[in-house]
This record gives structure tokens, sequence and C-alpha cells, in this order.
């Protein structure tokens, strides 16, 4: 399943989770700010991905599957 | 509330380091909310349920900011206490996210993983000295308490060789008799940092501190960074290392298991965080009503979250009392959740991995020196932890 994953960098606090959850999706800028691994932008089919957004403790993370 | 439901008095002792104290069952059976009575008689609301306590601490409707009128006191120790403003903890945004962006690239994963190397060596040469110093010791004050101390020292650019002076304002702070000492350690310490930072203005250093200073950061703001991490850098890592062992030590087969395979620890270490709840009672108070669960908390009102309850909901965790390395325990609130979640937890887990994992290594034979029941710990009003930690091996 591949999908589109929005980041609200205006709600991000670096908490770094997604990035422990789906590192090979998500990773942290050097400012600390969640970032997609360049590449990986649609979730790469990674079934983490979900549980990633889940750990996010502002919500800033968002899946939605891609259609097709 | 009803006459006949008596509200349950928090914070309460526990009778076991790693439980719940057994008064707060009626609070596990009233999920999502309770009503409990703070010290001095007053209501609050106490959050017990796993999704309604993730939902809240995210809820920008409720605030940190201790100096505002209403928030809940938790222990007669701290009444009184003239309340001033304590950094990224205790400031709602916009001015949290500030601070926190200021210090935020020294705490991502990647740092953490940097670090690791380092916090290995501190570790290593901790357990040299303890055992060079023969069996028994007292773990606290000969590994759980200086590493933790030594690695925050590192990142901050502190001198580790005043721990003893800024680990006992901590120890001050956090458990003194009273609120005039509390205040009187508090004002020490930010004498020491104020002065360590004006020295850094003159001689700048390799650490954060010195790197805030360089960047312009004004003095009063880096000061009063500088208590926070020092402080929840040192305090909660230590009591996760101490508690930690203490329940390892009492599960033998959990920790035999632990031992046979050890690429099951950073589970083992979330599991640990889920069950040991060692911050057990985040403050919060409502700046509006707020209708959750078929409730309104109204603005006004103290909300506590209890960690030790909120992370046994078995809605959630399955068999919540039991301790299981194989369960995902990633989404207890033990780091918090919502803005305010720990700054530090990357670092955290390294150091508890890498902690963990040396110790049990290094010490096969690593026992409880004393009858696990003589061993003191501390009481409800502050984070869970050992006093002390006799061992033997």
């Amino acid at each position: 399943m591949r999908h589109d994953i929005g980041i609200d960098h205006d709600l991000c606090i670096g908490a770094g989770q997604c990035a422990l959850t789906a590192p090979a999706v998500f990773t942290q800028d050097d400012d600390g700010v969640s970032a997609l691994v360049p590449g990986r932008e649609d979730g790469g089919g990674s079934p983490l991905v979900r549980e990633a957004a889940r750990a996010c403790p502002v919500g800033a993370i968002t899946v939605t599957p891609r259609a097709g | 509330m009803t006459d006949t439901a008596q509200p349950v008095a928090f914070p309460q002792d526990r009778t076991c380091p790693y439980q719940p104290p057994p008064g707060y069952r009626p609070l596990r059976e009233a999920r999502p909310l309770a009503r409990v009575t703070l010290f001095d008689g007053s209501p609050a609301w106490l959050v017990s349920g796993h999704g309604t306590a993730r939902r809240l601490l995210a809820d920008r409707r409720l605030s940190t900011d201790r100096t505002r009128d209403g928030f809940p006191v938790t222990t007669a120790r701290l009444a009184g206490l003239v309340r001033r403003t304590t950094a990224l903890l205790g400031v709602d945004d916009p001015e949290h996210r500030a601070q926190r962006k200021l210090v935020l690239p020294e705490f991502t994963l990647k740092r953490a993983a940097a670090l690791r190397p380092r916090i290995q060596e501190i570790v290593d040469a901790r357990l040299d000295a303890m055992i060079a110093g023969g069996s028994p010791a007292e773990l606290v004050s000969a590994f759980a308490l200086p590493v933790p101390s030594m690695v925050i020292c590192a990142l901050l650019g502190v001198p580790y060789a005043d721990h003893d002076f800024f680990e006992e304002q901590s120890r001050r702070l956090l458990r003194g008799p009273d609120s005039a000492d509390v205040a009187d350690a508090r004002d020490r310490l930010e004498d020491y940092l104020g002065d360590l930072v004006d020295r850094k203005r003159e001689h700048p250093g390799h650490g954060l501190l010195d790197d805030l200073v360089c960047q312009g950061v004004d003095r009063e703001q880096t000061v009063a960074l500088a208590v926070i991490l020092l402080i929840a850098g040192h305090e909660t890592t230590a009591n996760m290392i101490s508690l930690g062992t203490y329940t390892l030590l009492c599960h033998p087969e959990r920790l035999a298991e632990l031992r046979a395979d050890p690429s099951l620890l950073p589970g083992a270490v979330e599991e640990l965080m889920r069950v040991l709840s060692i911050a057990d009672g985040l403050l919060r108070l409502a700046t509006e009503d707020i209708e959750v669960d078929g409730e309104t908390i109204r603005a006004g009102e103290g909300v506590v979250f209890a960690g030790s309850v909120i992370n046994r909901d078995e809605s959630v965790y399955p068999d919540p009392d039991a301790l299981d390395w194989h369960r995902p325990a990633r989404h207890h609130v033990s780091f918090g959740f919502g803005i305010h979640q720990c700054l530090g937890q990357n670092l955290a887990r390294a150091e508890l991995e890498i902690a963990l994992r040396a110790l049990f290594t290094r010490l096969p034979g690593l026992r409880l020196a004393v009858p696990a029941e003589e061993i003191p710990f501390k009481p409800g009003d502050t984070i869970q932890g050992m006093l002390e930690l006799p061992v033997a091996w």
C-alpha cells in the first residue's frame, strides 16, 4: 500500500517518534524537525507508517492511502 | 459525584515500588476520568483512561503554566511556594515552542545515537569503579545516579566535578522538606548556573549551554533552560535505572529471558517505562471548559494524569500488570504526550539500554544484598525510584 504522507511542520515538536517507529520512511533534519526519507515519500509500502502517525504526540502526521 | 462515591486521595505512596498504590484501584475501575482529592482537600480531575489521556495531553486548552491561579498542587511541601516560571515544562506555546526549538538539535535521534559511544564509556567506567570497590555496593550512588549525571553534564557543558552540589539542590527541589527549602535550592542552582553561563561568555567551551551563549540567547533564558535540563536530565533516568534494576531482580524469569535474548532489550526498556511510570502525576489546569467522554472539565479546574493507571489500561495493554517484553508498549504516556512530550526521551532510551545491558552482562550474579521489602523507595508525591539499592554479586 502506497500512501500520501503529510507532515505539518508548524505542529512538529521534534520528538522523533515517527523516525523511531518507521526509520525507513521518516527522519529528522538537523534542527530536529520531522522529514520524509528521500525516495520514500510514499511510505515505500511500509506497514509502520500508520503506527508512526499514531506515535506522533502532536498529530502532525497525516496518512492517506494513495488511490490506484 | 454522589455522596456515596468517596473521591480517591491523590497522590498516595506506593507499597511496592513498581506497582501503583493499592489505593488507586478504584481509579482503574472508573476509567477514563475520576474525581480525586488533593492533600489540602481541594478537588481535581484524574485521567485514568489511555485514549482520554492522549487526547487531553494534546489539548491546548489545558495549561502547564504553574504560575496560573488554581494550578493544582499535589503536596503540602510545595504549598505556599512563590511560583516561578519553569522553562519548557512550565510554559505554554508560543513561548514553549520557541524554547524547545533552541535546544531541540541536541536531542534528536541522531544526536542520541552519536552519544552512544560516550554513554558506553561512562557506563563502563562507573561499573569498573563499582566492581573495584567490591561486593556489596549501593547502586544508586555508585551507578544509577552518576551515569545520567555525567551524560547530561557532558551534553550541557556543566563540570561534573560540581555534581555533589547540583545533585543535592536537585534532591531538595524535588523532595525538600518544605517550600522554603525548595525555593532556596532553586536559588542556589540558578546562582550556580548563572555564574557558569557568565564564565562561558568569556571562555566558551563545548556544550549546549556554550552553544546557547554563542547564539546570543540571553542569560535569564539560558539559566532557565539549564536548570530544567540539568534536573530532568539526571533525576528521571537515575530513577529508571535504579527502579528498573530492582524490578528486574524481583522478576528473575523475565531477567533470564532478557539475558538469553539481548535483542529484546529495546522493547524491555519501553515495557519498564510503561510499568514503572515514574512521573506518576502530570499536572494541568483547564483554561476553558472541555467536554470529554460525557463529562465537562470546567475552566479553572485542575487535571492530573496518573501514568501508573493510564499505562495499565487493559483495553490497550491486556494483562496490564504483567511484564511482557514482547508486547508493543511504545504508546505508553511515561514521557507524556502532546507538545510537552519529553525532550530527552531518545537520550533516555539510549542511556537505559546501555546501562542495563552493561550492568547485567558484567555482573551475571547481580542480586539484592538485603530482602527486597527492606529497600527504601521514594514517596508518592515526587518522581518514583529507589532511595537506595544495596546489591551484591
